[in-house]
């Protein structure tokens, strides 16, 4: 597909899915939309805007929101000076039939998604805090705009609930035309898009529409074949299906509406493409369709007759009865549904699947925010500190109440005569400027990551020698409870395996699975383990870089060969490591202790440990001393 | 309030079921640790099943639900009322979340701020714990909470009662309830203690086949568009599994579990190798709770191995580098011991 014609579909797309959401902002969960700051994502906001019916509240609300914000809380300053509970309604009721507008949202703590998605699922938000009870509706839909720097994503379980996941980055404003909109025909360009009227017409419609079961079918079939496990996979799309029924006007859910929501929900979800049929399925099938074609998917129909049995969806499936006399003529509606969501598959996917990328890393708060938030929650306290008590950070009440002593002589002077509605005042004048809360100081969270020479020069037995030492130093980071990540470089490039996780049987497994071979892109190999610490000290965590090479690069950061070059590249990225003062260990995998190795290790400022001199125990100590030594302990 | 999905028309997912139902018969048993991907129905079923049960008689005004007929297990306000007529009314049972990021102070209890600091009185905000009790605790993404907390839940859930000893307070509340803990085993492996303490384990995942995901996604459509219909519909069939229910938790002190059965889970825990006595004595609860539920008698060796799987497959001692399953080993031995 040409450039152009591509980046229109996809800006078209973006519309139809817009359109949808207003009709059933609740019912289809949101957007998770990925596109740079600018004109297109701006213009497409708008245009959201435009449709949703008025007095429809569309807020834009920080990630770093704070809990009692979110859900509605006791608003503790307006109550001290008015003497009386004063509550604030959380945003999550304020938005309620509304839609909630995340920036940044790739950098959502794990917390407040757990909130969002707890209210997406109920909708509704129960309080019971501050002594206010009670249940709130808060129906409403996520729009979550991603800017698509670095490899962060929103929260995956957030993103499991929206339905619709659109990636404009390649979308210019050139290619953006605001007269452009969406019709209601489906995603074709019409001189009379849909307006707000026409959106308000399909919501009062929705409720009526009906979706027969061959749809319903057709639409799991094609969830099951493309690999969309999870179950909101189906139900999204069947939703989504309606509401596209819905703005057309009709009572019925035809395949195009279906093909539609195959499209934007199940397109971007999928894991695998449909196999193709194998020669001696086609002679199991009871009707026979003289026209089946290879590309034709049998195995993704559904069995309307019941007697017929495909045990295994991958198998093939005999075709319908009734399809006989059409399969000839007309695909049926499967076929159209796995082919409208097989346009939507990226070029790249097959590449990325056949190489099992592994989802990318997330994001967290960020800078001073995120270690500053982290660390105040868990460890000893040492000493306290003005602030709110709020989001668990816990109330020095003896520190509090010294610090509003001097007042209150002063503060009784100024408050007489006012009574509140408890008919006294207060015992204690305690003003917001007063509170106090403690400060803790807890070891932060180490992360080790493991930095894999896998290319050619590391001969394959130093590499099994160094896995394993890795596996020792798995062993030591169960027992300390950290985490680990693996970033595995060769042939051009580097890739992260495995993204910080405690579970050292996947660990154990990226590194069993690690194939040898090819150059060494040893610049790349530093340069992705840097973000990595980056992203990780951003979150509050310490890391720890462990690489495993024989410092011999011969690829550069850009991939073109040349050893000279590779190396300059080489240093310049231990260079960089060196001055964000992350901790680091470089085992040098080398038959002999040679100088490309030391050379690297004091550019990088790492501990430098040779593997022939080190047994996998003298690797273990030299990196529980190398973690020890950066982190101070309490 | 609105609705919740009715326990009987769960579409699968029969262990998972199973195991909530012997818990709810006999909370005794322990947690239910329930591990598998997402949208697999597992906080669904906790709520159905809560829904499920008849409600019960709660003190008005207690912030525990405390039970006004019960002769133990009150909380210090309602101890003190006792003997005397107090005015109760009907809850449903209390089913509550535990999110992920709950701070300690939401989870235990706190100093009531709004009253320290307008009215001077030290008073006792009730946290998570407290309306938890005599209902579920549902804990979501249990292998990713913080230690400390595992670690709080642990010991409230095994002594029933909550110690809040902070900010000035000392307070000791009841603080009894079913702890369902869900979880995605590819992020984080939860610890051996932790684990130990949970009473039965099962695991959850899509359907593999077609007309079953066909029909989860029917019954989930059919229920949002008409909710009342859909719960009139499934009525009949949550009535019975809740008289059957009613009649299980009355039939249970009676139930007797033979020496012979004592004997097979010993020897089936002997050849597993699990450590400490908790597998024994889960087995024989579960065993006894399901025993309720069949109507049966006497324990037999048939309910043994039907809960033997969720009751020992998280119990077993295995390389944390290893993730195969342990549920096999389970089979395995019981096909050993008690023949094909």
């Amino acid at each position: 597909m040409a450039a152009p014609v591509d980046s229109l579909q996809r800006w078209l797309d973006a519309l139809q899915a817009a359109a949808l959401i207003a009709v059933d902002p609740h019912g289809l969960g949101g957007v998770a939309l990925r596109c740079a700051h600018g004109p297109v994502r701006d213009t497409w906001l708008s245009t959201l805007r435009a449709l949703l019916p008025p007095g429809t509240p569309m807020l834009r609300v920080p990630v770093q929101i704070r809990d009692d914000r979110l859900l509605g809380g006791l608003d503790l300053a307006a109550t001290l000076q008015a003497g009386r509970p004063v509550a604030q309604t959380g945003v999550m009721s304020q938005v309620h039939e509304g839609l909630m507008v995340l920036a940044m949202a790739e950098r959502l703590p794990e917390g407040t998604a757990a909130r969002l998605c707890a209210a997406l699922d109920q909708g509704e938000i129960t309080l019971a805090r501050d002594g206010l009870q009670g249940h709130h509706a808060a129906r409403f839909g996520v729009i979550a705009l991603d800017e698509g720097i670095d490899d962060e994503v929103p929260p995956a379980r957030l993103l499991e609930r929206l339905a619709f996941q659109i990636d404009l980055q390649s979308v210019a404003p050139h290619d953006v035309d605001e007269r452009i909109g969406v019709g209601t025909q489906g995603a074709l360009p019409s001189a009379d898009p849909a307006g707000a009227e026409d959106i308000a017409a399909a919501r009062r419609m929705l409720p009526r529409v009906r979706i027969n079961d061959d749809i319903v079918a057709a639409l799991c079939a094609g969830a099951m074949a493309l690999g969309a496990d999870s179950m909101r996979a189906s139900l999204l799309a069947l939703r989504a299906a309606r509401a596209a029924a819905a703005l057309d006007g009709r009572e019925a859910v035809e395949s195009e509406d279906a093909e539609l929501a195959a499209r934007l929900v199940l397109g971007p979800r999928a894991t695998r493409l449909p196999a193709a049929p194998a020669p001696e399925e086609d002679l199991e099938a009871t009707a026979p369709d003289p026209s089946s074609d290879p590309p034709e998917p049998p195995e993704s129909e559904p069995d309307t007759d019941t007697e017929t049995d495909s045990p295994e969806s991958t198998a093939a499936a005999p075709e319908p009865a009734r399809a006989d006399a059409e399969s000839a003529s007309s695909p049926t509606t499967d076929e159209l549904i796995l082919e409208a969501a097989r346009a939507t598959i990226p070029a790249g996917l097959l590449a990325q699947l056949a190489s099992a990328v592994s989802p990318p890393s997330q994001g967290g708060p960020s800078g001073r925010m995120g270690i500053a938030r982290a660390a105040r929650l868990r460890g000893r306290p040492v000493g306290t500190r003005p602030g709110m008590p709020r989001d668990g950070a816990r109330l020095a009440l003896i520190d509090t109440l010294r610090a509003a002593a001097p007042w209150q002589t002063i503060r009784r002077a100024q408050v007489r005569g006012v009574s509140s509605s408890h008919g006294t005042r207060p015992k204690v004048e305690v003003r917001a400027s007063d509170f106090r809360i403690a400060r803790l100081q807890d070891r932060a969270e180490t992360t080790t990551i493991f930095v894999v020479d896998a290319s050619g020069s590391s001969a394959l037995h130093r590499l099994a020698e160094a896995k394993g030492a890795v596996e020792l130093l798995l062993a030591d980071c169960y027992v300390r409870r950290d985490r680990v990540a693996v970033i595995a470089f060769r042939g051009r490039m580097a890739e992260v395996l495995l993204p910080p996780t405690r579970s050292l049987a996947r660990a154990k497994r990226a590194l069993a699975g690690l194939p040898g071979g090819g150059g060494t892109p040893l610049a790349a190999g530093i340069d992705s383990a840097f973000s990595l610490a980056e992203g990780i000290a951003r979150r509050g965590g310490t890391p720890v870089v462990v690489l495993l090479t024989d410092g011999r690069a011969n690829v550069s950061r850009d991939g073109t060969g040349g050893r000279e070059r590779a190396e300059s590249d080489a240093q310049e990225s231990a260079r960089a490591l060196r001055s964000s003062g992350h901790a680091s260990l470089l085992i040098d995998t080398s038959p002999q202790a040679r100088a490309p190795g030391l050379h690297l290790a004091q550019a990088m400022g790492a501990v430098y440990l040779p593997l022939p001199n080190a047994d996998a125990k003298g690797v273990s100590r030299a990196v529980q001393s190398v973690s020890a030594g950066s982190n101070p302990r309490s | 309030m609105s609705l919740t999905f009715p326990f009987s028309a769960i579409v699968g997912q029969d262990e998972m079921k199973l195991a909530i139902l012997i818990a709810a018969v006999d909370p005794s048993v322990g947690g239910v640790l329930v591990l598998g991907d997402r949208g697999t129905g597992k906080s669904t079923a906790v709520r159905a099943l809560a829904a499920l049960l008849p409600k019960m008689k709660a003190v008005i005004g207690c912030p525990y639900q405390c039970d006004p007929n019960a002769v133990s297990g009150h909380c210090e306000a309602c101890l003190a009322k006792q003997g005397t007529a107090r005015k109760s009314h009907l809850i449903p049972v209390p089913v509550v979340d535990l999110p992920l990021g709950a701070t300690e102070d939401r989870v235990v209890g706190a100093l009531d701020l709004e009253r320290a600091l307008t009215a001077g009185e030290k008073a006792f905000e009730p946290g998570l714990l407290a309306r938890a009790n005599r209902g579920f605790l549902y804990v979501d993404e249990v292998n990713l909470l913080e230690d400390h907390l595992v670690d709080l839940l642990i010991d409230v859930a095994a002594s029933g009662e909550n110690l809040v000893e902070r900010e000035g307070l000392s307070v000791r509340h009841p603080a009894r309830f079913v702890l369902v803990g869900s979880g995605n085993p590819e992020e984080g492996e939860l610890r051996p203690q932790l684990l130990d303490r949970f009473g039965l384990s099962v695991e959850v995942s899509t359907p593999r086949e077609l007309p079953d995901r066909i029909e989860v996604v029917r019954r989930r459509d059919a229920f949002e568009r008409d909710p009342q219909a859909f719960t009139a519909q499934w009525g009949k069939a949550d009535e019975k599994i809740r008289r059957n229910l009613v009649k299980a938790r009355e039939r249970l002190a009676g139930i007797e579990v033979p020496d012979s059965v004592l004997e097979l889970a010993a020897r089936l825990c002997i050849a597993l190798g699990t450590d400490g006595l908790r597998g024994e004595l889960t087995l024989m609860r579960a065993a006894r709770a399901l025993a309720a539920l069949d109507g049966a008698a006497q324990v037999s060796e048939a309910q043994l191995r039907r809960i033997a799987v969720p009751a020992l497959r998280h119990r077993l001692r295995r390389n944390p580098l290893d993730d195969s399953g342990s549920g096999v080993r389970v089979e395995r031995a019981l096909v050993e011991l008690f023949g094909a």
